[in-house]
């Protein structure tokens, strides 16, 4: 539960969603340099973000995305006290979703 | 009876393999609008493949309605704050490239209902390269660059 930190506030209309992930994000290409074995890749894939039933961002990520990624994005028709909820899935099929409440 | 199995099996493994090479030439090319994570854009090797086999299509038109907001020099390209902004209508998808990647395609944010032109994130970037954002519109693409160069070992230069 604790893997996501997420922040919504509504302005003028328009709400700013921020978010924080604690994810690892490995490519797949790095090796440990104490064991010489290379990484396995270990990324989010997908992360979608729901407000009242309406999927207002998907987002598909590849191993590109830095580690303990960081999203924003914009959206309209939400109003403060609305919630939002945010849920990723990485290659190896964990996942993990939190709610935040718009201010 | 053995002999029978072995058959099946062939069958099945050319099968299987006549799909996995049509699926990386791009000839299948997985659609966008199922939400489906695209394999073949993401392992993509070339900026071309990656939005080809994401959108099915890689003419793309330059626009100046999108904007780039990344930083002009990188001291650690494994942590690049990337924002895009653009004011194309009817934008149902970003996506965000980095042209000398091993893989380009970073991420593409697929944009819901109410969803404004508007997404920020960090990526990873190998070297220096351009940054490249497209964005659907309809059946069209349009793309913006930025450069950002990224200094190796952190020196500065």
């Amino acid at each position: 539960m604790a893997s996501i930190k997420m922040r919504a506030k509504v302005d003028d209309g328009v709400t700013t969603i921020k978010a924080l992930i604690s994810h690892p994000m490995d490519t797949g290409l790095v090796k440990d340099k104490k064991t010489g074995q290379t990484i396995p890749a270990h990324f989010i894939q997908e992360v979608v973000c729901k407000h009242k039933d309406t999927t207002v961002l998907t987002a598909n990520w590849g191993a590109a995305i830095s580690k303990n990624p960081y999203l924003s994005f914009k959206f309209k028709g939400a109003a403060a006290g609305d919630t939002v909820s945010l849920s990723w899935v990485d290659n190896k099929g964990e996942k993990d979703s939190a709610e935040a409440t718009i201010k | 009876m053995t002999s029978m199995k072995r058959r099946i099996f062939l069958k099945g493994s050319l099968a299987t393999g006549a799909v996995g090479i049509a699926v990386s030439t791009g000839l299948l090319t997985p659609r966008v609008s199922i939400a489906a994570w695209s394999k073949a854009a993401f392992e993509a090797k070339d900026v071309n493949g990656a939005v080809s086999a994401l959108f099915g299509s890689s003419s793309m038109s330059d626009s100046d309605k999108i904007s780039i907001k990344a930083p002009d020099i990188a001291e650690n390209g494994a942590v690049v704050p990337v924002s895009v902004t653009t004011s194309v209508d009817g934008a149902s998808s970003i996506s965000i490239l980095a042209d000398q990647n091993a893989a380009p395609l970073t991420a593409e944010f697929i944009l819901g209902p109410g969803a404004e032109g508007y997404v920020s994130t960090r990526i990873k970037m190998g070297k220096t390269a351009n940054v490249i954002a497209v964005v659907k519109a309809g059946e069209k693409l349009y793309s913006a660059k930025k450069e950002v160069k990224v200094t190796i070992g952190g020196c500065g230069g």
